[in-house]
């Protein structure tokens, strides 16, 4: 049986930030999952008071704590509005480490991370089999969003999931370095969903890169972000994609490292320093290097690239648009004007809001794998204020909540376009 | 633990999924938002209807179980936290606005709906339901009711009790009571309601609630008045309150909160000021216009360093912002944040927060105090490390002190956070032996196996 005296003294690294928990229970008015179960080990509260307990040996075995404390989007609506400034990601994630490095990794999830996500060239050529062999499993569900649903009912349920494209950004676009005129230089971590579903995202990356003079390093062989392996607990999956990412990109020049993808920034800026006593401290300096050089595209052509400079006025046939704020953007870094100025900057665009733009849609990576019918609840009220503002087309930063927005309005047989803000802003160019 | 036959009968009546008996599930309902020991529970359960309500506590009347209610668990004075090996009850999903009436003024609510959701809806309608408890985001009206929740609204519109009109609630055995009704005028039978409002749980589980609900006023008005000295600006609490004019909110804020908040938020607070007051007037705009001059010129010639108007609703919001963030901003300075509600007569608020001053020195602690002045109700906010005995122990003796203090000034234990566990010692010191008996055999007549919350307000 589990030791929990050891357990414990694990849990003990954390006591310092649980301890400014004051329990006042104010992440009940903003927890997603909370507005579904109102189970109170679904807000931070209650999974701090689990963690707490932990260390003070009130359990007599640890299966549930962790159960509970993976029943968690890990957006970060319960951090961003916390009155005493708790760190409840840094905490989650450091205790799903610890839970699982001590009651261990579920065979499939240690086959998944460490077999195949944590190296990039085997993973990428076997989702491009899986790319030309997917028709056989899965079926057109909705040819306006091209959404697909799955010919038998395992694994992905009642789903309506977009598809692995048929050629990956990686075969569309070759390696690049190209240096600018501008006379700035940017990697551009292009992340899994991009790279594997949406290529067309990647290539308004580096279409409005391009526009804007900006040199481009744009390797081959790229590694996942390392998010997946981490918010499972697998660190030492995670470490070894860090390090891989930080051998391709850490030797160059860069002004900037851009991402469009939300989840991607926010792991590389925050997660990565975070988890960063686990390297040498020359991997330490590098990690630090790149956390502070990553920034999301809109962020970098608004911020560095002064789009925001070229003022547009919209013509009366502009499409009208909303925006959903990824979580990991907004509430993880605080980023929310810049990609609704790049949307405006396009001439036959109308930003509408939606009612709680920013709140979650649900998605939250492998907990919809796992927990399906909550996610699908949460996206559903995302849906109704989608659809409320009479778009024609939601714009987003992140290919996560992408996925997810899609699957939401398919199963509504809405016609609403899902689409990357830097797709809206590439087609102005 | 429950015996096997009692759990499978608690999921009959409940359906399963509303039963909770994990490890972790009833940990999670052992604490509330007081600085006290967690106590684990035997059973969590989630009525979703009122008939299940009234059958789980007859269950438990029945086998002598403890019952402790709980809505959003942010009770200061552990009144929700449980009684070891008793039963939690959920108010989560009884959580429906049953009726918001326009033409008679009233609503009618589930014991679980969110106080902040509810005036939100009121105020939809261009109604009002004034009380406004600083965790009114998740607190629910049920609390709010069982607690008697006041808020920053209290000096001119009062608290939650004002707005009761009547109560539906079940008694130990599970049998349906009802208390008064959903006109202005009753006097059918025992004030019930009156009882009820503010037991903690002790005397009955609510089923329903009839809320009074008032027009909303037309127009506010708010303002900043800075002081270098604290008894001029209590001073000029009294002073507005004698020129009969009473604001919506009349709060007050110390050097040491001042400053913290200014350090963490930068809204533009005077960091050397001694005190501050956050003033809002409210009413038909005239009305507003005239108050808001008067108390202006009241602060000046009280001798207030400066006034900041609020001009436009940014700056209105700017004149918030400071007051909300009172409590985050001190809570971030130490680990463990223990807030009191103490509260004296107006007028002794000086001597009050002299004597604040007075214990925080004596004892060595760091003591923030902010509030709601006008109605002499501060809060006295001790910035600790719950992990440090040696200084816990000056901490305890420090809320020792601050309750003796605010005795002597012919002031009461607690304002609005309820006595619940934290304060039950000290309720015979207010309010003497014989109070405390009468009650006992009220508690003991209605709830003769003391299922009802037992040992919270009377002890026992």
């Amino acid at each position: 049986m589990y030791d929990l005296k050891k357990l414990a003294k694990l849990v003990q690294q954390l006591e310092d930030q649980l301890i400014t928990c004051m329990r006042c229970g104010m992440c009940q008015s903003v927890c997603p999952v909370f507005a579904e179960t109102g189970r109170e080990s679904d807000v931070a509260r209650g999974k701090l008071a689990l963690l707490d307990a932990l260390i003070k040996e009130l359990f007599t075995e640890p299966g549930g704590v962790n159960e509970r404390l993976n029943h968690c989007l890990l957006c970060g609506s319960c951090a961003a509005n916390c009155p005493s400034g708790v760190k409840v990601l840094d905490i989650f994630i450091k205790a799903r480490v610890i839970l699982t490095g001590y009651m261990g990794l579920s065979p499939a999830k240690r086959l998944i991370f460490r077999g195949i996500l944590s190296q990039p060239r085997f993973f990428d050529r076997l989702l491009e089999l899986g790319a030309s062999f997917q028709k056989a499993f899965i079926k057109s569900a909705d040819q306006f969003l091209g959404t697909s649903c799955a010919r038998l009912s395992f694994p992905l349920a009642n789903r309506h999931f977009k598809a692995l494209a048929p050629v990956p950004f990686h075969n569309l676009v070759d390696a690049i370095d190209s240096a600018g005129k501008s006379g700035i230089k940017v990697g551009f971590f292009t992340g899994c969903v991009i790279d594997k579903i949406f290529p067309e995202v990647g290539q308004a990356v580096v279409r409005s890169l391009n526009h804007h003079g900006t040199g481009i390093f744009l390797p081959q062989d790229q590694g996942c972000c390392g998010i997946p392996a981490l918010s499972s607990g697998d660190s030492a999956a995670f470490s070894r994609l860090v390090r891989h990412n930080l051998e391709i990109f850490s030797a160059q020049k860069l002004d900037y490292l851009v991402t469009a993808c939300a989840t991607c920034t926010s792991t590389i800026k925050k997660l990565w320093p975070m988890m960063a006593p686990d390297f040498s401290e020359e991997e330490q300096a590098q990690i630090q290097a790149i956390a502070e050089k990553t920034m999301d595209i809109s962020q970098f052509l608004i911020d560095v690239a002064g789009v925001d400079k070229v003022s547009v006025t919209p013509g009366n046939e502009a499409t009208t648009i909303t925006y959903h704020d990824p979580c990991h953007l907004k509430k993880s870094l605080g980023i929310s004007e810049q990609p609704r100025k790049l949307i405006s900057a396009n001439p036959n665009c109308h930003l509408k809001e939606m009612a709680e733009a920013d709140r979650c849609c649900g998605c939250g990576g492998s907990f919809n794998l796992k927990h399906y019918e909550i996610s699908a609840s949460i996206g559903k009220r995302k849906r109704d204020n989608i659809v409320a503002t009479d778009c024609s087309t939601v714009a987003t930063s992140c290919p996560a909540c992408m996925l997810q927005i899609n699957d939401m309005l398919s199963q509504e047989g809405d016609r609403i376009q899902v689409r990357h803000v830097i797709e809206i802003y590439a087609d102005s160019l | 633990m429950i015996e096997k036959t009692l759990l499978s009968e608690f999921q009959r009546v409940l359906g399963r999924e509303n039963v909770f008996h994990e490890e972790a599930d009833r940990l999670s309902y052992s604490y509330d938002a007081a600085v006290l020991d967690q106590v684990l529970p035997a059973l969590a359960l989630r009525p979703l209807s009122s008939e299940a309500l009234g059958q789980a506590i007859r269950l438990c009347n029945e086998n002598s179980l403890p019952l402790t209610v709980r809505g959003a668990g942010t009770n200061l004075s552990g009144g929700t936290i449980p009684n070891e090996g008793g039963v939690v009850i959920l108010t989560t999903a009884l959580n429906r606005i049953v009726e918001i009436n326009e033409g008679d003024l009233y609503a009618i609510v589930q014991p679980g709906v969110v106080t902040a959701k509810f005036a939100a809806e009121v105020e939809a309608k261009g109604l009002f339901y004034p009380p406004d408890p600083g965790s009114q985001a998740v607190s629910t009206i049920g609390g709010n009711v069982a607690e008697n929740a006041g808020g920053l609204r209290g000096l001119r519109y009062g608290v939650t009790r004002d707005y009761v009109m009547g109560l539906e609630f079940f008694d130990s055995n599970g049998e349906l009571v009802k208390a008064g009704a959903r006109t202005v005028k009753c006097v059918t039978g025992y004030n019930l309601g009156g009882l009820l409002v503010g037991s903690e749980g002790t005397l009955g589980v609510f089923n329903r609630i009839i809320l009074k609900l008032i027009p909303m006023p037309a127009a506010k008005k708010a303002m900043m008045a800075i002081f270098d000295d604290v008894p001029k600006a209590s001073e000029t609490v009294a002073a507005i309150i004698a020129n009969r004019i009473v604001p919506v909110t009349l709060e007050f804020m110390d050097n040491f909160t001042i400053r913290a908040v200014e350090d963490f938020s930068h809204v533009g607070l005077p960091t050397d000021a001694a005190a501050l007051l956050l003033i809002e007037v409210d009413g038909h705009p005239v009305q507003v216009a005239d108050d808001a001059l008067r108390v202006e010129e009241l602060c000046r010639r009280m001798g207030a360093m400066e006034v900041r108007v609020a001009e436009t609703a940014q700056e209105r919001d700017k004149v918030w912002e400071a007051r909300r963030a009172a409590l985050s901003a001190l809570s971030r300075i130490r680990p463990t944040t223990v807030l009191e509600d103490a509260t004296v007569p107006r007028s002794k608020i000086p001597e009050m927060i002299a004597g604040i001053e007075g214990i925080a020195r004596k004892f060595d602690l760091k003591i923030g105090t902010f509030g709601h002045a006008g109605d002499g109700n501060l809060h006295p906010t001790i910035l600790t490390d719950r992990r440090n005995a040696e200084e816990w122990a000056r901490v305890e003796h420090a809320i020792d002190s601050i309750f003796e203090k605010a005795l002597e000034l012919g002031g009461t234990l607690s304002g609005e956070h309820g006595i619940g566990t934290a304060k039950s010692r000290f309720l015979e010191k207010e309010v003497g032996r014989g109070t405390i008996a009468y009650s006992r055999r009220i508690k003991a007549a209605l709830d003769p196996k003391n299922i009802l919350n037992p040992g919270k307000i009377i002890g026992g």
